[in-house]
């Protein structure tokens, strides 16, 4: 039987809002442990939340890029469930009021465009941070709070994603969109993007749901994606045995590259939500919505049609350089510089990302400016430099930091335009190979390419192509 | 009069014209703890170094010629659920018993900008859970009327102390009427403001939708003294009001000519002492005596509210009270691993009557349940401030009992909880309806103190304080205290 998997995705993203979320400490990653940290977030007696009004921007920033119906009035809750890292064994959240509902994004996989649902986007806020430690007399765990009370968005997707690759396309859209919103780092190893899948399988066609599994502990697109099909083909392969799959919540082991089961749906939790009597109904006027609304910058989708419209870029080139919104914003800096925006992206999508991602590097973080990338594609125009070397110069630029023109000075790089240095060259080349000359002059047009190499040896590379083929043409 | 027994109000005026100082004035006071405490037991802690050294510096000011409010160097004290920057906070449990709070409760905050003297922190049911103070970890407080009997709860401590001439005033907490029946129990008066007239930040919570902090006082003019420095918004309590505070000292006319009255047929069931009864009408025909139009009214939901209330109170404290878990601050009992130390930890660091609340709490919240119980709870809490939003549309204020009994005998009533809840009957539904309410002497039966309850629209303390000032001078006459053999 053909099988089809039903994934929905509940993604959490830490706030990069100046202060916590119900009080004024700041959100700063690292610090020394429980130095971030007042009577408020600790959870010590007698003291009260006071909502941070730059998180409600910024999820209202977030539900809009969404496409979602934000709410006039949502409230706070409290979730309920004792453990340590939680300072008042008790979340501040929101369950059946939140922020936002009804919102959707669209992914593309293989040429093929998706709208997939957001159920709701809702605020909460973070938990404080385990760490294990084993000691002489007995393990113990110490606690750092300095993450508790940082403020989370909670973003739940309909079971509308039906492959790991869509999933992944999803995650890497909701990044790209945080991102260009600059509501959040979106750091997965960080855990300032986490997210957990709810995946069920069913026959194809089916239009009832299976028994789903709740997937924990994925740090990457790639686990999110090794995970999912990890998961799905055991639900498969159970289904076959004709055994059943069992309601659970389940955590991906990176090592082992399989997923296992952390709880059962005994030892579910109880949360017992109810309304934070601390915290007043938040009221949230169209003014407001309109506010933010006019505030939010281009999105990724807008921008990628902009650069096919603006720059003639192809379809594929513009969804590349738009999924990061620190990529585009480079390649347009690069374009106003140097305004062949194919070889542009050409750049981009080959060598940049490629040294980028070796590094583990943003965009904006790259050794290379767009000013420098502009001036060796210059040079390269110009014929000062060949492609060969051009390439070789910007492995450089980017170990370095150096500009392109001043590297290609230091190294000698410059290209051999110069009919009268490359005329002997060329003789040398045609007088020690008289068996290639022969096969040319016979037919064999490959011949020549050898002959192009061999001048470009002597030369290290540095004799202009187009010279270097009209030179031996002339005496072939 | 002895000068403990004073007024704040005429100590404010002596201390302003340096008849005394604010020294002698603590010294005083210092005295009569040291010579009644030991029958009364109110004191958790008691601060009498820092004390005198605030008077000192209150004295010291007052030759300087600053200008000093009317509670500048008066003693006072505080129920210990109160945070107090750098004295400990107990809550009358030993889940916080050695705790010391890095920072002061709003109110204590106000109060210390007034200039005020703090004698100490005084004792209560644990997490203000109890009706009689005999829930206290530490031990139980007496009724200054008769030391066999007990001064109310959950804020006994407070009640018994301003009643016993141990502070001018004190600060309670009132969540069911944890105010309004000790100050019943005790023969003082004891206000309940409207639920966000008073900064609950820095008050350790019960119930969060229901708590609020109010003063107790010998008389009406020391309670409107008191609630004028303590009132007003912060922004560090969203639940409390953006609304100016009135002149409170300013409301107290002796004159209620034309103020309409309402009479709860709901609050003169069965189970009430006749002779509390009789007295409350006849403190209602003393209001009509004076110019209140009194008529009885109806209630309808009353009945419900006591059940309600236990629902919604005991829900919130069971989310409020999972803090106490031994991990980063209070008392804690090692396990051998964490749920083990958990367990311990509450088992011990919580008395019984705070463990009977923490479960009933967490069953009305847990799924399954949560509609017939905690849900309904709360649509019962609508249908009784309906009730009490129709009855203002016609009525300035309602006048009842505040409780059914007078002060019952120690160990009476802790073995059966449910005897014990019944002291909220009348008290509970005003906090269900977040109304301001004050509670004050109304006459002695068995030589027992029985207190009249006042309730108003939200936010209309004025109304309570001015019936209540009119009421209290046309009764000034019968006014007495509490005679205790002073140890020498
Ligand atoms: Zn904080």
């Amino acid at each position: 039987m053909e099988y089809e998997a039903v994934i929905g995705l509940e993604v959490h993203v830490e706030l990069k809002t100046e202060s916590k979320a119900f009080c004024s400490c700041t959100t700063a990653f690292g610090g020394e442990p429980n130095t971030h940290v007042c009577p408020v977030c600790l959870g010590l007696p007698g003291v009260l939340p006071v909502i941070n009004r730059r998180m409600v921007e910024f999820g209202l920033r977030t539900a809009l890029a969404l496409n979602c119906t934000i709410a006039p009035m949502c409230k706070f809750d409290r979730k309920n469930y004792y453990y340590p890292d939680l300072p008042k064994n008790y979340q501040i959240s929101q369950y059946d009021m939140p922020l936002a509902r009804n919102g959707y994004l669209e992914i593309e996989v293989d040429g093929e465009k998706k709208r997939i649902g957001i159920t709701r986007v809702h605020m909460e806020e973070d938990a404080g941070k385990l760490i294990h430690v084993e000691g002489p007399n007995g393990d113990y765990s110490l606690v750092d709070y300095n993450r508790a009370g940082v403020p989370l968005l909670e973003i739940v997707s309909e079971p509308d994603l039906r492959s790991p690759e869509e999933a992944r396309a999803y995650m890497e859209k909701l990044k790209a969109i945080l991102e260009y919103i600059d509501v959040s780092d979106c750091k997965m190893q960080e855990g300032s993007l986490r997210c957990d899948a709810n995946v069920s399988v069913r026959p194809k066609g089916a239009t009832s749901f299976g028994t789903k599994t709740e997937v924990k502990n994925m740090n990457s697109f790639r686990a999110l994606q090794r995970a999912l099909s990890y998961e799905i083909q055991r639900q498969i392969e159970l289904l076959e045995k004709g055994e059943r799959v069992v309601q659970e919540t389940r955590a991906w082991d990176e090592d082992k590259q399989v997923t296992y089961t952390m709880r059962s749906k005994e030892e579910a939790h109880d949360y017992r939500y109810f309304p934070e009597p601390d915290l007043v109904p938040l009221a949230i006027d169209q003014e407001w919505i309109e506010k933010v609304r006019a505030g939010l910058p281009e999105l990724p989708d807008a921008r990628r049609e902009r650069l096919v419209r603006q720059y003639g870029l192809p379809e594929y080139d513009a969804g590349i350089i738009t999924g990061s919104r620190a990529l585009a914003d480079y390649f347009e800096r690069a374009v106003a510089l140097f305004p062949d925006a194919k070889q542009v992206s050409n750049w981009l999508m080959g060598d940049f990302l490629r040294l980028l991602n070796a590094q583990g590097l943003e965009p904006n973080q790259a050794p290379v400016t767009p000013e420098n990338l502009a001036e060796l594609l210059k040079l390269q125009e110009e014929g000062v430099i060949s492609i060969k070397i051009a390439k070789q110069v910007f492995e450089e630029m980017f170990a370095t930091g150096k500009g392109a023109r001043e590297i290609v000075q230091a190294k000698g790089l410059v290209q051999i335009s110069d009919v009268a240095e490359l005329t002997p060259i060329v003789e040398r080349v045609l007088a020690s190979h008289p068996k290639v000359v022969e096969d040319y002059r016979n037919g064999k047009e490959k011949a020549l390419g050898f002959l192009v190499g061999q001048v470009m040896k002597e030369t290290k590379g540095k004799a202009n192509p187009s010279l270097v083929n009209k030179l031996l043409k002339e005496r072939l | 009069m002895e000068l403990f027994y004073q007024s704040a109000y005429e100590v404010s005026r002596l201390l302003a014209r340096k008849e005394i100082g604010a020294e002698e004035l603590t010294r005083a006071v210092l005295d009569r703890i040291e010579g009644v405490e030991g029958q009364v037991k109110a004191f958790v802690t008691l601060t009498p170094e820092a004390a005198l050294e605030q008077a000192r510096a209150i004295d010291a000011a007052r030759v300087r010629g600053d200008d000093l409010g009317p509670l500048a160097g008066i003693p006072m004290a505080l129920k210990d659920n109160l945070c107090t920057e750098g004295v400990r906070t107990t809550c009358s449990s030993k889940m916080l018993e050695n705790w010391v709070p890095p920072y002061d409760a709003f109110v204590v905050k106000k109060l210390k900008e007034a200039g005020a003297v703090l004698l100490g922190k005084l004792n209560m049911d644990e997490f203000a859970m109890g009706s009689s103070t005999e829930n206290s970890r530490f031990f139980p407080t007496r009724n200054p009327w008769d030391l066999e009997r007990v001064p109310g709860g959950s804020s006994g401590g407070p009640a018994a102390a301003v009643a016993a001439g141990e502070a001018f005033y004190s600060l309670g907490s009132d969540t069911g009427g944890s105010i309004r029946q000790p100050a019943s129990f005790c023969g003082v008066v004891g206000m309940k403001p409207t639920y966000g007239r008073v900064s609950r930040s820095g008050l350790v919570a019960f119930a969060s939708s229901l708590d609020q902090i109010g003063p107790f006082a010998r008389e009406v003019t020391d309670c409107a003294l008191v609630l004028q420095a303590i009132a007003g918004h912060d922004p560090a309590d969203s639940t409390s009001g953006d609304l100016p505070v009135p002149d409170y000292l300013g409301a107290l006319q002796a004159d209620i000519k034309g103020i309409k009255v309402g009479v709860p047929k709901e609050y003169f069931v069965e189970g009430i002492e006749p002779e509390v009864a009789n007295l409350v009408r006849w403190a209602i025909d003393r209001l009509a005596d004076l110019g209140a139009i009194c008529e009885e009214i109806s209630l309808p939901h009353t009945e419900y509210a006591l059940p309600a209330y236990y629902l919604v109170a005991t829900a919130e404290a069971s989310s409020n009270l999972a803090r106490y878990d031994g991990v980063a601050y209070g008392f804690r009992l090692p396990g051998k691993d964490l749920v083990d130390m958990y367990v311990k930890t509450r088992s011990e660091g919580f008395g019984p009557e705070v463990k009977r609340r923490i479960m009933l709490g967490t069953y009305a919240l847990s799924s399954g349940y949560y509609d017939a119980y905690y849900l309904k709870a709360l649509k019962v809490r609508t249908l009784i401030r309906r009730d009490f939003e129709e009855a203002f549309q016609r009525y300035d204020i309602l006048a009842t009992p505040t409780s059914p009994t007078v002060a019952f005998r120690l160990g009476e009533r802790i073995t059966d909880p449910l005897a014990m809840y019944l002291s909220d009957l009348f008290t509970c539904p005003v906090n269900m309806a977040g109304l301001p309410a004050i509670s004050i002497p109304c006459g002695f039966s068995q030589g027992l103190p029985v207190g009249l309850q006042l309730i108003a629209k939200p936010f209309a303390e004025e109304t309570l304080l001015r019936v209540a000032y009119t009421f209290e001078q046309a009764t000034a006459s019968s006014r007495r205290w509490p005679q205790l053999g002073v140890v020498a």
